[in-house]
């Protein structure tokens, strides 16, 4: 059984990332995203059969989806919470497809959104033991950045294993932002950014520098999934997922395999072979992007190019968007900003944008075959999605 | 050893699963379980084995030395007390018996840490009921 070419995304809805969303929640936040994506859609809440929400850190009670539902006036026959860290976004994508392909419903509206607010976010943390995450007991007396500090982890031993270095970690943040300049919603929109420039910003967790790492911001991202059967395009282009891939393990950054292997690996090999097509297929790359190692180690884990080539291969190619590879023409989440688990939501945005041809002046010439990465965690959680245009 | 009320850092909360961990580095030594069928330590402590789902793990000594395997230098602190420590050296070290750790690296300067440096244990009694596992640089 496949779900290739099943499925369509037949809505997205996207809020432009702000450092003041101006005393709106996330759910108020996530509720203007779904409705939007329907607007997109052309659907009514009564046509809209699930609904999936991921937690966001502001505002994380149980029983969000009701919640959610309840706001769009929605009465759906299939309502849950994917819990994939950064993944979630790209996990609600398949899992929808799941639920229609399963008969639970028709269309699913997958929702991810946040309130961020990047001095209190840090603030917030100190010297909590987040619950759920029993190995914080033998973390936090050492003294951790968060995040930071375990993909600078990863970034350091990276550069043990294969010599990759801070120029070419750096040069994925300058594409990004070169990217980020063609698109207005984008948080570091006007903004130019050099490989001097990154490399002289602070050194927050070295390897790591300052422009390397996320800007947490608030936001908010809906995406649709339908059963392709039933879409009615009127002629225009859409979207169909051709095919995905999901893994996950290790909840330390100690207790691994490998720090330079992540479980993408798996993941993309999932999607790459039940959708019957090659890394070499693909005409866009949206990887999910927290941090400029994170991108450089999901191309070599999704066989874009070879273990530990990553250096040079971001070096030897162009990764805007008029590029020979382009990644992430929106700007990614280093420079579009990220609002919570709806920074990686951007990533599914943007191909669809660029595979119907809606992508403005950061529009490919060619794009038929997107793959997009979920990454939550320190390379914990894994999602590889192929999303296909197909011409009605 | 540092007067309790000075210490301001976060201290590990024990839980009846870690205890034997955290009891054995107050008495200077490390200890971690060891699953005899998987011939392997397992490093964070579990009620059972993730490999083959046994719960005979033993509670073994290792010898404290090892490498490091990963590092980060942190010059902006997100967990209080440690503001005045910056910029210290947040590592991975791997033990030689296996398990890796999260740990600070210490009489080291930053700018003399590399990926592979011999290291052993250092036991910091930060409280009278709290020791944290630690490493040093040792050898060339």
């Amino acid at each position: 059984m496949t779900i290739r070419g099943k499925v369509a995304v037949v809505g997205i809805g996207e809020l432009k990332p702000t450092r003041s969303p101006g005393g709106r929640t996330a759910i108020e936040l996530m509720a203007e995203a779904g409705r939007l994506a329907m607007l997109d859609a052309g659907l009514t809440p009564k046509e809209i059969g699930g609904v999936l929400v991921a937690p966001s850190v502001s505002w994380s009670p149980l029983e969000m989806p009701l919640v959610v539902a309840d706001c769009l006036g929605i009465s759906p026959s299939y309502a849950d919470v994917t819990d994939l860290g950064g993944a979630s976004a790209a996990g609600q994508v398949w899992r929808a497809g799941a639920a229609i392909a399963a008969g639970a419903c028709d269309t699913v509206l997958c929702i991810t959104g946040d309130v961020l607010d990047p001095k209190a976010f840090y603030e917030g943390q100190k010297g909590k033991n987040p619950p759920g995450l029993p190995v914080r007991e033998f973390e936090t007396p050492y003294g951790p950045m968060l995040m930071n500090s375990g993909y600078a982890l990863v970034a350091r031993r990276h550069m043990f294993e294969y010599g990759t270095t801070p120029e070419q970690l750096a040069k994925i943040a300058v594409d990004e932002r070169f990217n980020a300049n063609s698109n207005p919603d984008a948080l570091f929109y006007g903004k130019p950014l050099s490989i001097s420039d990154v490399l002289s910003s602070e050194l927050v967790a070295d390897p790591l520098h300052l422009f390397e790492i996320v800007m947490p911001c608030s936001g908010a991202a809906a995406i649709i999934v339908a059963d392709a059967r039933k879409v009615t395009q009127q002629g225009k282009p859409w979207v169909t997922l051709r095919g995905f891939g999901e893994s996950v393990r290790s909840s330390t950054v100690f207790d691994r395999p490998s720090l330079t292997h992540s479980p993408l690996v798996a993941a993309a090999e999932h999607a790459f072979t039940t959708a019957g097509v090659r890394p070499s297929d693909v005409d866009l790359a949206c990887i999910y992007d927290c941090y400029t190692i994170a991108v450089l180690i999901a191309l070599e884990d999704a066989g874009f190019c070879a273990k530990g080539r990553g250096g040079a291969f971001v070096t030897d190619h162009d990764l805007t968007y008029r590029g020979d590879f382009p990644v992430n023409t929106h700007g990614g989440q280093l420079s579009f900003g990220q609002p919570g688990l709806a920074g990686g939501a951007s990533h599914i945005t943007e191909a669809v944008r660029q595979l119907r041809g809606q992508a403005g002046q950061r529009q490919l010439r060619t794009c038929d075959l997107a793959f997009v990465s979920g990454n939550g965690g320190v390379m914990s959680e894994e999602v590889a999605l192929l999303l296909e245009r197909v011409d009605a | 050893m540092k007067d309790v009320r000075g210490y301001e850092k976060p201290l590990p909360h024990p839980t009846s699963l870690s205890k034997p961990f955290w009891d054995a580095l107050r008495q200077h030594k490390v200890l971690m379980q060891y699953c005899p069928q998987c011939l392997k330590f397992i490093f964070y402590p579990r009620r059972f084995c993730p490999g083959c789902l046994k719960e005979d793990l033993h509670w073994r000594q290792l010898s404290g030395k090892g490498r490091v395997y990963s590092y980060t230098v942190i010059r902006r602190p997100s967990v209080r007390g440690f503001e005045s420590e910056a910029p210290y050296i947040f590592a991975v070290a791997e033990l030689d018996e296996g398990p890796r750790v999260i740990t600070n690296v210490i009489d080291c300067l930053p700018q003399n840490i590399r990926v592979g440096q011999l290291v052993e244990a250092v036991f910091e009694d930060v409280t009278p009921d709290t020791t944290l596992l630690k490493f040093r640089p040792i050898g060339p």
